[in-house]
């Protein structure tokens, strides 16, 4: 007989109607199960839908209301006083259109009603057409006219007249000047609700400005030009050819094109760290959807083995139960689109705080075929590496059910499904954040979250194994087998449960601890009430008033600005043209705020060089100090000449001096510190740091200050502390409604993981109750299993979130990091029990069935 | 008559903890198209190993298998596996029928993965052939263990099976429904002229057969012919 005498059909039909057939056929008996697997993305999916759908959304929107962003074609600023030459410059821009000037500076403001002060941003609008674009929203809403046209009246923001009863028609008082409250203002180009939260304006006309008395040498104020440009102008253009010459004057501008991009990108990025946020929780519905497939795939074991019996290939035996898989990701992602598509009409009353235009509500097609697309592939990627074992399923699984059923053979695939799950997540991260280097960063903290909670897993399940307390009691004994029989769900557990601990914990931590970078200012001992604004004249009243208040004073330092003129030489235009140099342009644009002094103060420590407190030498030039980042971004060493010009005076100084400045404390700091000798007689102005014990007395020193000196002003730091937490707590609302997602997410996986693992726990309880184990032993064992799981995985995610709160801290934040500890013991706690009542709940049905009836039907 | 299954020299080992385990060793046989033959042994013999060999369900340490004039020594496991699509039918202990198709779904497998037209009908005709024809849409969960072997039998014969290896047929079922199901089978093979492997414990079901091989601590100790005197060794 010879070796082969008939010839096999090397090339076989992959048949593929009859696949998709039998993958149909084969599922039907298990759509309940399938529908807990698709459950896992659902959420992720919904959330990137969300997030999208809103993104796209508001971009058209803002392209849409483009113009009502800044409510006119273009817009100059500039913080000092103009200069003739730039004044025509900006008087000729205005010749084909129109302009309308405003004035800007923070002052303390008097409301005659409820007798209150308070600091806000007082904005001298002019008789002119602005804004150009949009409308001013008032109430009532003839105000947003009135107040310009019909003699002393004042626009005050609507979160202002609430906080101090006022009501319109009653008064203001801004320095020396009263005004009629004309009404509440609620919206004006240019402007978002936080912006207001920050520093509530409220609009004067411009032509009452100079009795108020505010306007002192020395003032910050900054200067707004409003440009309606003939429509056959290019603000762009033009902004483009004037730009050398705005940029020489400091001038700051802003087109609708330019804020429309400004705009769009900081949402923009706020979109994509939210949809990151979403994608996580895809991830984790992915381990999910992973563990699901491979415990689904254990159970299809003995079907395989027929199929290969009767004569299916092993590539035809794989595309049945992927063709499962496919239909289930694509099931899971269109349910989760749809989710999305609904969660999105809650999305802009979420974000109403931040958002600059009205955003309306539309189905984004592109946002749904997105999530779709991803959630297909992604949960196909996550299934894959145990859907691979079925290729290499022996057919002799049918003759010995206990025999080694797959193949071994090293599998190269499998490595590669590896390397394009780590692609796909690089890629999305990349096209979220738009750097490769933040996309690794994304991408290396997901592995290394996965590594630590996976070894994690492993390490207890080899220490219990190894160190196995012989001696403990059968129910404790019992649990701690479970941890490592076959087919646990230790690892799958651990992953997702720590992974979802770590994401909220990080989230909770880094609002802590920003709201503690400010909060130092609460702590005892640390002023709490800065004056600012005192001119030299007012100095000694101011203290007298102060000290008369039964207040201390315990800073009370001079400050001159100033603007840097020349570096080593250097000066702004060649900066500019050699970019090779690496130093910021706003080294010469910003306004330098100084000070002078003898000593080093408390905050302050010394780097390199001397200190010199006092000139010597008059002639020489100045040795001055700085702060040693500051010279370091400004690539100034010591020895370095700087040239000052100090409101008109040129003043040559030398760097003598590198200083290390906590800024966290409440001090006034400084960049630059000059020595006394030098700027005594420059104009300048004074601030008083002070503390009071209480509101009461904060608010009657005010009041007093404010009725003596209008153009001092006041800065109450727990004012500012509040409401920063306000800030902070409605950002940290948004994060913590995505971070919702990764929570239900983990919860549907502990709720599936747990479901999985239903079978063999009925198999184990009935055995153990059949040979004469309580109902209580039973739950006990269970109980204490869920314990060490829930324990070690939310012990292990808020380890994590140390981690990633430390990172983010130093790298991103940029602030000291200072753990606290005590909130994430109810994190801690709060998820493993959450682990054990999910665990326990599902066990309750196990144990309520008598084991005859329960072996019969798992039979 | 041609020779359906040729086993020369067959060896399988096995890697027990690091050390070699031999469970079959030296087994010549050959059968003839038409034959039926139980393997016959006590537990852990080798009788289901050397049915898995020679079904192409494994492969051999050593040794060749020839069936139906395929060499199945060099194959890979998907060639294996269409070798068994053409010309090999399956009867095991526990059913395995598929739990998530219908009896008759059941029946067209290897039907519709050899391409061919009109498996339904087919398919009902053995199924009214087993005298189950009634319950074709029941899932095999819904079926006794008796019915369930005779769709399992009804699958068997579908692709009209060279050769038909069954392991225990008998061997999950009742005194009577074991009968029944035997009588079926040896009707059926008749019928189509397969070739019948059998493995049992059951000597009796043994008996039915022309020929039977002995096994014992992985070689064969005897091969008889039931209706001849004596052994023959082959």
């Amino acid at each position: 007989m010879s070796d082969t005498i008939i010839h096999l059909n090397k090339k076989r039909p992959l048949n593929l109607r009859w696949l998709l057939k039998m993958a149909w056929r084969d599922s039907r008996r298990n759509r309940g199960r399938l529908a807990l697997f698709i459950s896992s993305i659902v959420l992720g999916i919904a959330a990137l839908v969300a997030i999208n759908s809103f993104s796209d959304n508001l971009r058209t929107d803002i392209d849409k209301q483009a113009k009502s962003l800044i409510g006119a074609d273009l817009v100059v600023a500039s913080n000092k006083e103009i200069e003739p030459k730039m004044q025509q410059l900006l008087d000729s821009l205005a010749l084909t259109g129109d302009r309308s000037d405003e004035v800007r500076f923070v002052s303390m403001v008097f409301f005659q009603a409820s007798q209150g002060t308070r600091l806000v941003q007082v904005r001298a609008l002019e008789q002119g057409g602005f804004p150009y674009y949009g409308a001013i929203e008032t109430e009532p809403q003839s105000a947003s006219k009135a107040f310009r046209e019909e003699g002393r009246k004042a626009l005050v923001d609507h979160t202002l007249l609430l906080q101090y009863n006022t009501k319109p028609g009653d008064s203001i008082k801004v320095g020396n000047s009263t005004f009629e409250i004309a009404g509440a203002l609620h919206r004006i180009p240019g402007q978002t609700a936080m912006t207001a939260t920050i520093a509530p304006a409220v609009y004067i006309p411009r032509h009452y400005l100079e009795e108020t008395g505010l306007l002192q040498k020395g003032s910050r104020i900054n200067y707004y030009h409003y440009y309606k440009l003939p429509e056959t102008t290019d603000a762009d253009k033009l902004v483009k050819k004037l730009e050398p010459r705005f940029e020489e004057a400091g001038f700051g501008f802003d087109t609708v094109n330019s804020r429309k991009e400004g705009t769009g990108k900081a949402y923009e990025d706020l979109a994509s760290f939210l949809a990151l946020v979403g994608f996580v929780a895809l991830l984790l519905g992915c381990v999910g959807v992973a563990s699901a497939v491979h415990v689904y795939i254990r159970e299809k074991l003995a079907t395989i083995g027929v199929l290969r019996c009767l004569g299916v290939s092993g590539k035809q035996a794989f595309l049945i139960y992927l063709f499962q898989v496919m239909a289930m990701g694509l099931i899971g992602s269109v349910v989760g689109a749809i989710l999305g598509s609904l969660i999105q009409l809650y999305l802009p009353e979420l974000f109403r705080t931040f958002l600059p235009v009205e955003v309306t509500v539309a189905v984004s097609w592109l946002a749904i075929l997105e999530g779709i697309a991803i959630g297909l592939v992604v949960a196909v990627l996550f299934a894959l590496l145990p859907l691979l074992t079925i290729r290499n399923v022996s057919p002799l699984i049918t003759l010995r059910a206990g025999v080694e059923h797959l193949t071994s053979q090293k599998d190269k695939v499998r490595w590669a499904v590896y390397v394009l799950i780590l692609a796909f997540i690089f890629v999305f991260a990349y096209f979220q954040l738009n750097t490769w280097l933040r996309a690794l960063a994304f991408t290396g903290g997901v592995i290394v979250a996965f590594l630590v909670l996976a070894l994690l897993a492993r390490a207890m399940m080899w220490f219990v194994k190894r160190f196995f307390p012989v001696s403990w009691g059968y129910v404790w004994r019992q649990s701690l087998a479970n941890l490592y029989r076959p087919n646990n769900q230790t690892l799958l557990l651990t992953v997702s449960i720590g992974l979802g601990t770590a994401l909220i914990s990080t989230l909770f931590l880094m609002q802590r601890l920003l709201l503690s970078e400010v909060a130092i200012a609460g702590s005892e001992n640390q002023p709490n009430l800065v004056l600012f604004d005192i001119q030299n004249a007012q100095k000694e009243e101011v203290a007298r008033v102060t000290q008369d208040a039964g207040l201390p004073l315990l800073q009370y330092v001079p400050v001159v600005t100033m603007r840097l003129e020349e570096m080593n030489g250097l000066r702004a235009a060649d900066v500019r043209e050699d970019t090779t140099l690496g130093i910021p342009d706003w080294a010469y644009t910003r306004e330098y705020r100084v000070t002078y002094r003898d000593s080093l103060i408390s905050s302050e420590k010394e780097v390199e060089g001397t200190w010199q407190g006092t000139v010597t030498n008059p002639t020489a030039p100045v040795p001055i100090s700085l702060e040693d980042r500051y010279a370091e971004r400004l690539k100034v060493e010591l020895g370095d000449t700087l040239v000052f010009n100090v409101q008109g005076a040129l003043v040559t100084t030398v760097v003598n001096h590198l200083r290390e400045v906590e800024w966290n404390r409440v001090q006034s700091n400084f960049l630059v510190v000059f020595p006394k000798g030098v700027l005594e007689e420059a104009p300048q102005f004074h601030v008083l740091m002070t503390r009071t014990d209480s509101t009461a007395q904060s608010a009657a020193f005010q009041q007093n200050l404010v009725k003596r000196f209008p153009n001092v002003s006041a800065i109450d730091l727990d004012l500012i502390l509040q409401t920063l937490d306000d800030i902070l707590g409605k950002i940290s609302f948004v994060i913590r409604f995505m971070a919702l997602f990764s929570i239900i997410t983990g919860i549907l996986v502990l709720i599936g993981s747990i479901n999985i693992s239903k079978f063999q726990r009925v198999q184990e309880s009935v055995l153990l109750r059949t040979l004469g184990a309580s109902r209580k032993q039973i739950l006990s064992i269970n109980a204490f299993e869920y314990l060490l799981l829930g324990a070690l995985a939310a012990g292990t995610g808020v380890i994590l979130s140390v981690a990633a709160s430390w990172a983010l801290a130093v790298f991103s934040f940029e602030v000291n990091f200072v753990p606290d500890f005590l909130p994430l013991l109810p994190v801690f706690i709060g998820i493993t029990a959450l682990t054990v009542f999910i665990g326990m709940l599902n066990s309750r049905g196990i144990l309520n069935r008598p084991p005859l009836e329960v072996l019969r039907r798992e039979a | 008559m041609s020779i359906i299954l040729d086993i020369k020299d067959l060896q399988k080992t096995y890697n027990s903890g690091g050390h070699p385990l031999t469970v079959l060793q030296g087994i010549n046989f050959s059968l003839q198209a038409g034959d039926t033959c139980a393997i016959v042994g006590p537990s852990g013999s080798g009788k289901t190993t050397l049915l898995g060999l020679c079904a192409g369900l494994d492969r051999a340490s050593s040794g060749s298998v020839i069936l139906n004039g395929v060499k199945l020594d060099n194959l890979s496991e998907d060639e294996r596996a269409q070798v068994r699509n053409q010309y090999v039918g399956f009867i095991f202990q526990n059913f395995q029928l598929i739990p998530t198709l219908t009896a008759i779904e059941n029946v067209m497998v290897p039907l519709e993965l050899r391409g061919e037209r009109n498996v339904h009908r087919q398919a009902m005709e053995l199924l009214e052939r087993v005298g189950l024809a009634e319950r074709h849409d029941h899932y095999p969960t819904q079926l006794s263990g008796g019915e369930q072997q005779r769709v399992s039998l009804a699958r068997a014969f579908s692709n009209k099976p060279a050769i038909l290896f069954a392991d225990e047929p008998t061997g999950n079922l009742d005194e009577e429904t074991g009968q029944r199901v035997e009588k079926l089978l040896f009707d059926l093979n008749r019928e189509t002229g397969t070739t019948l492997v059998l493995v049992t414990h059951d000597l009796e079901l043994a008996e039915k057969t022309d020929r039977i091989i002995r096994i014992k601590g992985g070689t064969v100790v005897s091969d008889q012919f039931t209706s001849s005197v004596g052994n023959v060794q082959r």
